[in-house]
């Protein structure tokens, strides 16, 4: 059987190429052309090979330091969300009610954070924080406990976390709950006649039945933490001193700070490869544990 | 030229765009008169040759950086070519990025 090869569908995705290629291929590509030169200015640039890239990886200098302090800082920063949000939002999905009219007030009220703009949350921390008016400083301090995020690091990392976990928990809560939902009936009656625990109904049933979601989740959590820059940004300004600087903000104090482009094309087309890494491993996982599952079932 | 000159356009980077380019149109002409199907290689995953390509060039791109990062860019030799031009020692990374490449084609 010879099907019929019809190839103009293609010409259809002509206008998206054509939009991609201004705003993100031509830009990438002088962002590769800026990596390998350096400039002052006024479109004069001098060629430098791989310069850029061997400061960016050495650890001695001030390039290579900064940057991998920075992406040190942000992995810790990934792993410490992570491990809150996660369980967490497990739990918070798990105490939810199943029914009646209190599952939607659930729902919008968990709905709520997500829908704030990053920087407002930023303002809204930044202010809450304070110790001469915000009420989280103020009542910290008035306990006694000495609570500054401007001149303290571990207030400052305490902030941004808290802040990151008040904002993006919900997320987690919301995938995991769409999980749960999805289970059926029989599985809970089924496990009340054979007198499971409840840690056994957690162990058995919810748990796998949230793997793919959780996966959504963590990966979802991951990059969003990983290319965080507004709300460390309006909180803390990335200090005091760097220890809040993750990798975007200081990409920023780079390129637009000190315009120094062939530094900051080096760094950010090393975070972009990092990025484009866990997309695609993201977009592999997702896309197979979705099509193992069939395979398995069958095979059961 | 005068309205590209905020690209900054160099000899060597307009080469690797180009030799980008003719890949994707060799990989494009290849799917049109050869087509494929997905197989499962040993990441246990369906890839296509577009695949295959991509995870080349994304290993390449970190087995360059690593050998940046480990072994640096110092000459390994001079050719006789005018004064001499010396070739630095990324360009074996170059040939292991090949080699890798061509593995990656065949087992993935």
């Amino acid at each position: 059987m010879d099907k019929t090869i019809n190839q103009k569908a293609w010409f259809l995705v002509l206008p998206v190429f054509l939009v991609v290629a201004f705003s993100a291929i031509l830009p990438l590509m002088t962002v590769v052309n800026y990596s390998m030169q350096d400039t002052f200015g006024n479109n004069q640039f001098f060629w430098n090979g791989v310069g850029w890239f061997k400061e960016l990886l050495d650890p001695s200098t001030d390039l290579g330091g900064r940057f991998l302090a920075s992406l040190g800082r942000n992995l810790l920063f990934s792993a410490i969300i992570l491990a809150i949000e996660v369980p967490l939002g497990i739990v918070v999905a798990l105490s939810m009610p199943r029914q009646g009219w209190t599952v939607a007030a659930c729902l919008v009220i968990l709905a709520l954070p997500l829908l704030i703009p990053w920087n407002v949350v930023g303002t809204i921390w930044q202010i809450f924080g304070r110790p001469d008016i915000g009420l989280l400083g103020y009542t910290l301090n008035s306990l006694g406990i000495d609570y500054n995020y401007v001149s303290n690091e571990f207030d400052a990392w305490a902030t941004v976390i808290v802040m990151d976990v008040w904002h993006w928990t919900s997320l987690v809560a919301l995938l995991c709950y769409a999980g749960l939902k999805s289970i059926p009936d029989a599985y809970y009656q089924a496990a009340q006649i054979d007198g499971a625990s409840r840690w056994a109904v957690f162990k058995a049933i919810q748990l796998p039945k949230m793997n793919r979601v959780l996966l959504i989740a963590v990966l979802l959590r991951f990059m969003d933490s990983f290319m965080i820059y507004t709300e460390p940004f309006v909180v803390t300004g990335g200090g005091p001193g760097n220890s809040t600087t993750f990798v975007s903000i200081e990409l920023v104090k780079i390129a637009l700070g000190q315009f120094d482009l062939g530094k900051a094309a080096a760094l950010s087309l090393v975070y972009n490869l990092i990025i484009l890494i866990v997309c695609w491993i993201f977009y592999t996982v997702m896309t197979n544990a979705g099509a193992e599952r069939p395979e398995k079932q069958g095979a059961a | 030229m005068e309205h590209i000159a905020w690209m900054a356009w160099t000899l060597p980077t307009a080469i690797f765009f180009v030799m980008l380019a003719s890949t994707l149109g060799v990989m494009m002409w290849l799917a049109v008169a050869y087509p494929e199907a997905e197989r499962v290689g040993v990441l246990r995953i369906p890839t296509t040759r577009g695949d295959r390509l991509f995870i080349s060039l994304v290993l390449a791109a970190v087995i360059h950086l690593l050998w940046i990062a480990f072994f640096g860019t110092d000459p390994i030799a001079t050719l006789p070519i005018g004064e001499g031009v010396e070739i630095s020692s990324l360009w074996l990374a170059t040939l292991i990025s090949l080699l890798a490449a061509v593995a990656i084609f065949r087992t993935v």
